[in-house]
């Protein structure tokens, strides 16, 4: 019992409060460029929390199973991001081969993980934090349906945008970053949510 | 001549986060105060020098099938390095950075002038060219910061400059005091440019073309 409450704060903390994208700015350029059409934000969603779920899944046993027995902790970000893009290569080949329908539907975001620092943050955040295996996957899950949702809401906003008449010089990125946030400012009316009803 | 060009297109007239929309992450992240956004430029001058100069050095001898996984290796050893100095030299900013610090391996800029410059380019301009994109970086993350923070806590680089009747609006050191101190830098960099505004997107990431043609915004024909 005290297993699953402590999982499901980390998961809504993930979700909600400490949302990946609108209060820790990371994945900010996917969560900026693919968020136009609701179906892409859907899609880049799902194989950001994939990638990410699995990056630490792959990245736990790594760091505590090569790294600390050899004392080169400080080797992580190396290892990690090679592991992230050979991971990210192999699932695209897998997926390719065996459920071209998933692939087709995932596929075209699978590149654009390598670089999205949201990835690697999530796999150097479950080491600072001290998760272990079962509380990492929690964590890595939570902060990919974060982002998932942000996008899904800000696709949204982002098509009311269109269609407003915009002073000229806020075209472009300047709106795209001021209506982020102002749906920002809402994510924080979150604080506290989860305090409150686990009383933690 | 064509070496100051190199060096001074960065600064302003192709300034990586304000003109070309790149590597908002740490721009928005560390930008509560001036000071960690000038550490946090200053560190990522140096990975984007020192990678420039190696990757263009290396150029003939990478092949180009694993460039990409070549080039992040590159630098992730190069911000593994910085950031065991700064462990040592700067302590404090070392934690204000905290992950970021990480996080500079995955900077699309760093990899983007890896890709379109360092590996076309010699040596000279290759340096010239991260460095000038380094500090027209770096200028950002200042002045973002110095807007932040003296708006934000009433203070610049931690002395109080605000008089004391005037309350500090906690707002723009808050998430959503980035994005809008952001939103407002652009928005004014465009109207003194007079440039056409730039959406952000994947037509002016520099990896576009490593996607192999699958961006989404490519697919989906806009544009």
């Amino acid at each position: 019992m005290e297993l699953a409450r402590n999982l499901m704060i980390i998961l809504l903390t993930g979700i909600l409060t400490e949302n990946f994208v609108l209060s820790k700015f990371l994945g900010i350029c996917p969560f900026l460029g693919v968020s136009k059409k609701l179906d892409s934000s859907i899609g880049m969603g799902a194989a950001v929390t994939f990638v990410m779920v699995c990056a630490s899944l792959v990245t736990y046993p790594i760091y505590y199973g090569i790294l600390v027995p050899l004392g080169i902790e400080y080797m992580n970000t190396i290892a990690f991001i090679l592991v992230i893009a050979v991971f990210v290569q192999l699932v695209e080949m897998v997926l390719k081969k065996y459920m071209p329908p998933l692939y087709k539907s995932l596929g075209v975001y699978l590149p654009l993980i390598t670089t999205n620092c949201a990835v690697l943050g999530v796999t150097l955040l479950n080491l600072t934090e001290e998760y272990d295996l079962l509380e990492s996957v929690v964590n890595s899950f939570g902060a990919g349906l974060g982002f998932m949702i942000a996008m899904i809401i800000f696709a949204g906003v982002r098509s009311r945008l269109e269609q407003c008449d915009i002073p000229k010089a806020l075209r472009g990125a300047p709106i795209t970053l001021m209506a982020a946030s102002v749906v920002s400012l809402a994510f924080i009316g979150f604080g506290g949510v989860v305090d409150g009803i686990f009383g933690a | 001549m064509s070496y100051m060009k190199e060096f001074t297109k960065g600064l302003i007239k192709e300034n990586p986060n304000m003109v070309m929309l790149l590597g908002m992450c740490p721009t928005l992240a560390v930008t509560t105060m001036a000071a960690n956004g000038l550490g946090m430029g200053l560190s990522t001058t140096f990975v984007l020098v020192c990678s420039n100069i190696v990757i263009s050095l290396l150029k003939k001898v990478i092949p180009d099938t694993v460039r990409l996984p070549a080039y992040i290796v590159i630098i992730a050893g190069f911000v593994t390095f910085v950031s065991l100095m700064l462990q040592s030299l700067a302590p404090d900013l070392y934690s204000a950075l905290g992950m970021f610090l990480s996080l500079i391996t995955v900077n699309c800029i760093i990899l983007g002038r890896a890709e379109m410059f360092a590996s076309k380019n010699k040596v000279l301009p290759s340096a010239l060219d991260g460095l000038g994109m380094g500090l027209g970086f770096t200028i950002t993350l200042l002045l973002v910061g110095s807007i932040r923070e003296i708006l934000g806590s009433g203070q610049w680089f931690g002395i109080t400059i605000m008089p004391e009747f005037l309350e500090p609006m906690t707002l723009f050191i808050l998430p959503a005091g980035g994005f809008f101190v952001l939103g407002c830098v652009i928005a004014i960099v465009n109207r003194l440019m007079k440039k056409k505004p730039r959406e952000i997107g994947c037509h002016n990431c520099p990896n576009a073309a490593n996607c192999a043609g699958n961006c989404s915004e490519k697919k989906e024909g806009n544009e």
